[in-house]
């Protein structure tokens, strides 16, 4: 076939500006790609790269702050940036279609689904409501959504998430798009439902040649589905080429530092298990909830059920799950945030899982949680200071000494000892979690769990994090339980692993056995479904 | 769907019975003899007794909120000593204007309110939308019988169009029952309807924040059908719950409102049975309107099912 | 970093207010125009009510029998304790008991301000303590909010009205029939907010650590109601002065022995066709009190809680 097409997208100097007031002037500056029928191309950035506000340019979604100031954007040949509203309305969803990240809030929650779909053809098109439904029954048949007649009728809340975002690329496809958007489709899905999310979204456009511009922040999405590749810092293109070529030979100092930071799938090597001490260990562990309602038949969820585990000093214990797997019910089980209802915690030789809130103060303190929002985890209205300090001073510490051990544990964290007065606004996501890590340490515990602790950073800066964490193990000989949907930061932390699944541990052994040579089938099936496993990203030394 | 209606209505038991309690206890609460207080300034100590003992106030005190409820269930609901006729007929008798007043008020309030609210949320920013928005804090600001008479002073004083008080049935005369309506309704609606408006606009606007009208815009619907058919059901739901606590307001407000205008109904008998100290008529009106309150509440929680469909376990 | 990113302006959504900062919210609250228009206004009714005595007032409750239903604007003479008499300018005119209205307005802003900062006070401290007991205690929980949904199901003028009918009238008993109404809906505020701040991360990192129940109370949780309750203190206020005028011009309120605007207009309601400005003096007054704090509640409800700021 003569490979003279024409792009679909071209993206000439975009720039687009932010308000007043923003940490830098352009959000997007003077980028320049094009996506060619039939091909998927990825942005791929870390946050504030502006890979979603070129996303929201091209469909014309802006907010009203954010402004185009120079550039083009051809769909087709033609300058959408400069056409109307109304031009715009026509275009979206017949040439050009967008999905989104969430598909729960994304979908309208009080309208059928099928109805949403078939607004899309009666704004578009003339067909009359049997033609528009039968094609609305094609396109679920066409994205592999079963009994498509029940789920026409369905609600969103009635779906899982994997179906409601086949709903969304079935709205976004129904009228056969020249170019398909997709804004990090597949961040809030599980592993194994986002593997099956990107087959589909390959085969679909496979056969129709649509193009896809795809933006996502992870580089095992880019190795599985991308032809082609664009690397966004602060709004401006750093390096774009082949996937093979800037996986492998990539120019940019950004991007050869940013391939680096990502983990390997394949376990380091870390040695045989020593004979340390148990630090915790627990015994058929398990959380059930019963809801009782006057009215209803109770309705029991078993969070977790018959977990054993077995963390040892200097070691770090992994536990590694989907959404719904039990993973975070055990961590708080054993840090005793909430109660387990069956089995036993023993956190050395005491038993900690039913004993009084009193006499289970003392121990409170070996035990210490890092947690996943960095946002979230510290208290906005005090300084980090006092955050710190917190702790040490109930259990007795005077202010000057927790002072001092704050400032010791900054520097530690590999932060400014002189930054303790001020607020938590003032760091960034990674520095507030070194904070969160040195409040936790601050404690001088036993037992440090890190739940989902590095999900919600950047890559760049949850390298620095994990090396950081993997450090203070080492020298301050720490038992560390690492709680990760992320088989990529498991393989590169954990010596041990325990995979669960609906509450039980379906498989527990060393990281390199469990990775390497999985048994359960739940675990085969978690890592055949990890994107871009077959790829072996390299480090690259900085220019 | 009528489980939950059903699970709806038992989940209400625990609060009428509460307000129930509290209704009870007001009476007893009071210094003095409550019989002596119910007989009135003129009562000879016979009739006092004679009270006493009709209301059992020698039993201990869960025996005669026993008796006190088993008679309003079975509709007794007392006799007023200082009107002379049993609570029911009072009631009975004016029920009707009351009755008038709230549903003329709410007709006319909701029609007004909701669409300016919708229009504003569509239109934020604009001169009507800060028109509404002050209106609405006025609205909310100025008493209702300051308006009451302002309006009066205007259209029955120095216009004359319309009579200054009064009220006529119904069923006497239609034309003459609706040219009274008028000023009270308009009185009462304004407060309503700044409260109702206002919290359209907001809702709408937090509606029209989320993530489905993103996608609405993304499939490339116009403006207004994203408005008309994404964002209004799902302002609903704020929307129903607000009237249906703005109908304390309008309870509170007829009171008022039956004053200025001189409307024989039931919020003017409240205040007449409160400067009488005429407790059974106190305790039964407002044992009324709190029920009616809870009920209208509860039809407006199970109206919620229509427009939501995640609410219908 | 405090800035704004752009992931942040496209997805409005997650604009943290955590991301602005704190110590400035209050500075920026005190700018808003809104709470500078209607703190004004509020400062001057605070300064006419204490300086009421000498802003040209006479004996608010002195009757005159010979003055009585004058127009405004008409001269009167009286008479003076010594025996000789005086002319003076009845700027509001007087009241069927010759009572000069004027003055009647001026102290009656005492009684309107008092009943509002009271009410609003008591309401928030009752209510906060209940809140933060009823949230943080699962058992309470349940009876707690029981009570409080039957108090709200009780209309809140009638509960005013029931409980005023049970003592003697007086400010007293009106200020705490207007309380017990108002602290239901402060209880909610604070409960909800005590049950979202518990599942906060930064909250379950205190209980990590071995922080006690009570300083988790008062560090964590407490400092986040703060600005909400100001917010719906001044609402609380501005109800609570309109509900005190409601009662008093029904006859149930305060008596007529203390000016309240409530029984100056109750007093003219009678002769309202040829004497109306005993009820307008005193509605236009009382009509600017109230809008006034409404606006500062607005205003400030705008800068302190931008997530509130979105609703009502």
């Amino acid at each position: 076939m003569s490979e003279a097409k024409k792009p679909v997208l071209e993206v000439r100097n975009l720039s687009v500006t932010l308000p007043k007031g923003a940490d830098r002037e352009f959000a997007v500056d003077k980028v320049n790609f094009t996506v060619n029928p039939g091909e998927i191309v990825c942005l791929v950035g870390e946050s504030g790269s502006g890979k979603s506000v070129i996303a929201f340019t091209v469909m014309g979604l802006l907010a009203k702050a954010l402004k185009p100031s120079s550039g083009e954007i051809l769909l087709q040949g033609e300058n959408i940036l400069a056409a109307s509203e109304d031009r715009l309305r026509e275009l979206r969803c017949t040439r050009m279609s967008m999905i989104f990240q969430e598909p729960m809030t994304a979908l309208n929650p009080v309208m059928p689904c099928g109805e949403q779909i078939d607004e899309v053809l009666s704004t578009h098109t003339k067909l009359d409501a049997a033609q528009r439904k039968a094609k609305i029954i094609a396109i679920l048949d066409r994205v592999k959504l079963p009994e498509p007649e029940r789920i026409y009728a369905s609600y969103p809340h009635q779906l899982s998430g994997g179906q409601r975002q086949r709903i969304m690329i079935a709205m976004a496809l129904v009228l056969d798009p020249v170019l398909l958007i997709a804004d990090e489709p597949t961040t809030a899905l599980d592993v194994t439902t986002q593997a099956e999310i990107l087959k589909l979204i390959a085969e679909l456009q496979e056969g129709q040649g649509t193009g896809v511009l795809f933006i996502t922040h992870d580089f095992g999405v880019v190795a599985e589905i991308a032809h082609r590749v664009a690397v966004l810092r602060w709004g401006e293109l750093a390096e774009m080429g082949p996937t093979e070529q800037i996986l492998s030979r990539p120019t940019h100092s950004y991007t050869k530092m940013l391939i680096s930071s990502v983990p390997s799938i394949r376990p380091v090597h870390r040695g045989v298990r020593l004979a340390a001490d148990t630090v915790l260990r627990t015994e058929k562990l398990g959380k059930t909830y019963s809801a009782k309602s006057f009215f209803q038949k109770s309705r029991v969820v078993k969070a977790a059920v018959d977990v054993d585990l077995d963390i040892r000093k200097g070691e770090t214990l992994g536990i590694v799950g989907e959404s719904g797997s039990g993973k975070s019910t055990v961590a708080r089980c054993i840090a005793r945030l909430i109660d387990p209802t069956e089995g036993k915690v023993f956190l050395g030789e005491t038993e900690i899982a039913t004993i009084s809130a009193g006499r289970l103060r003392p121990h409170r303190r070996k035990v210490q949680i890092v947690f996943q929002d960095p946002y979230r985890s510290l208290n906005p209205r005090i300084t980090v200071g006092d955050s710190i300090i917190e702790g040490p001073m109930n259990f007795g510490l005077s202010k000057e000494d927790a002072l001092a051990r704050a400032r010791k544990l900054m520097e530690t964290v590999r932060l400014d000892p002189n930054s303790l007065d001020r607020y938590p606004h003032q760091f960034s996501g990674g520095q507030r979690q070194r904070i969160c890590i040195a409040r936790a340490l601050a404690m001088e515990p036993e037992l440090l769990i890190a739940d989902e602790a590095v999900s919600a950073l950047d890559v760049s800066v949850q390298k620095q994090v994990l090396e950081l964490l993997d450090e203070i193990r080492q020298r301050l000989n720490l038992a560390v339980l690492f709680i990760t949907h992320d088989l990529r930061v498991a393989a590169q932390i954990c010596d041990y692993v325990a995979v669960m699944s609906q509450g039980r541990v379906v498989e527990y052994g060393a990281a390199e056995q469990v990775f390497g040579q999985p048994k359960h089938d739940y675990t085969k099936a978690l890592f055949a479904a990890a994107p871009g496993r077959n790829w072996e990203f390299g480090k690259f030394a900085a220019a | 769907m009528l489980d939950f209606i059903a699970r709806r209505l038992i989940a209400i038991v625990p609060v009428l019975t509460v307000v129930a309690v509290l209704i009870f206890m007001m009476l007893r609460l009071t210094p003095g003899d409550p019989a002596a207080v119910i007989a009135g300034d003129n009562a000879t100590s016979d009739q006092i007794a004679a009270i006493r003992e009709k209301l059992g106030l020698e039993l201990p005190i869960w025996q005669q909120f026993g008796i006190w409820i088993g008679d309003i269930l079975r509709g007794n609901f007392g006799e007023s000593y200082f009107f002379k006729k049993t609570v029911a007929e009072l009631i009975a008798q004016r029920v009707e204007p009351t009755l008038a007043l709230a549903t003329c008020t709410l007709i006319f309030a909701i029609s007004v309110a909701v669409p300016i609210g919708v229009l504003a949320a569509y239109r934020q920013g604009s001169l009507f939308d800060r028109g509404v928005m002050a209106f609405s804090v006025m609205g909310f600001s100025v008493p209702g019988f300051v308006i009451g008479y302002c309006l009066i002073y205007i259209f029955a004083i120095e216009l004359g169009w319309l009579p200054v008080q009064g009220y006529v049935r119904i069923g006497v005369n239609f034309w003459q029952f609706l040219e009274r309506m008028v000023l009270p309704s308009l009185t009462l609606s304004v407060g309503f309807i700044a409260l109702i408006a206002r919290i359209t606009r907001a809702s709408v606007l937090e509606v029209l924040n989320e993530d489905y009208i993103r996608t609405a815009r993304a499939k490339g619907l116009s403006n207004r059908v994203v408005l008309m058919r994404h964002a209004l059901r799902n302002a609903a739901v704020p929307i129903l719950t607000v009237i249906g606590i703005g109908i304390a307001l309008l309870i509170g407000g007829a009171v008022v409102t039956e004053s200025v205008f001189g409307l024989p109904g039931l919020g003017r008998l409240t205040v007449e049975a409160v400067l009488s100290r005429d407790f059974p008529t106190i305790q039964t009106v407002i044992l009324l309107f709190s029920v009616v309150y809870v009920m209208v509440n509860l039809l407006i929680d199970i109206s919620y099912t229509l427009f939501d469909p995640r609410i219908r376990y | 970093m405090s800035a704004i990113t752009p992931e942040d302006v496209v997805d409005s959504a997650s604009i943290a207010a955590a991301s602005t900062k704190r110590k400035s919210l209050w500075l920026l609250a005190l700018r808003n125009p809104s709470v500078i228009v209607g703190g004004a206004i509020l400062l001057v009714m605070l300064v006419i009510a204490i300086l009421a005595p000498f802003l040209g007032t006479v004996d608010p409750t002195r009757i005159d029998p010979a003055a009585r239903n004058k127009k405004p604007g008409t001269e009167i003479t009286y008479r003076l304790d010594n025996g000789q008499t005086a002319k003076r300018e009845a700027i509001f005119g007087t009241d069927s008991l010759g009572r000069d209205v004027y003055s009647r307005v001026i102290y009656g802003t005492r009684v309107s301000l008092a009943v509002g900062i009271s009410v609003s006070l008591a309401a928030i401290a009752i209510g906060t303590v209940i809140g933060l007991l009823s949230g943080y205690i699962r058992w309470l929980d349940g009876i707690v909010m029981r009570i409080m949904d039957g108090l709200m199901a009780i209309p809140g003028i009638l509960l005013a009205i029931a409980l005023v009918s049970i003592w003697r009238a007086g400010l007293i008993t009106v200020i705490f029939a207007i309380v017990v109404p108002d602290v239901p809906r402060v209880v909610r505020l604070v409960r909800s907010i005590v049950l979202t701040v518990r599942e906060e991360p930064y909250v379950e990192g205190a209980v990590s650590v071995g922080t006690p129940t009570w300083v988790l109370m008062f560090r964590h949780i407490l400092p986040n109601t703060i600005a909400p309750l100001i917010v719906q203190g001044t609402f609380i206020a501005a109800a609570a002065i309109l509900a005190e005028a409601a009662l008093s011009f029904l006859g149930i309120g305060i008596p007529p022995e203390i000016p309240s605007w409530g029984n100056i207009m109750a007093e003219g309601r009678t002769l309202f066709r040829v004497f109306p400005h005993n009820i307008f003096y005193p509605g236009i007054f009382l009509a600017f009190t109230v809008l006034a704090i409404n606006i500062m509640g607005d205003g400030l409800r705008d800068t302190l809680d931008p997530k509130m700021s979105k609703k009502v």
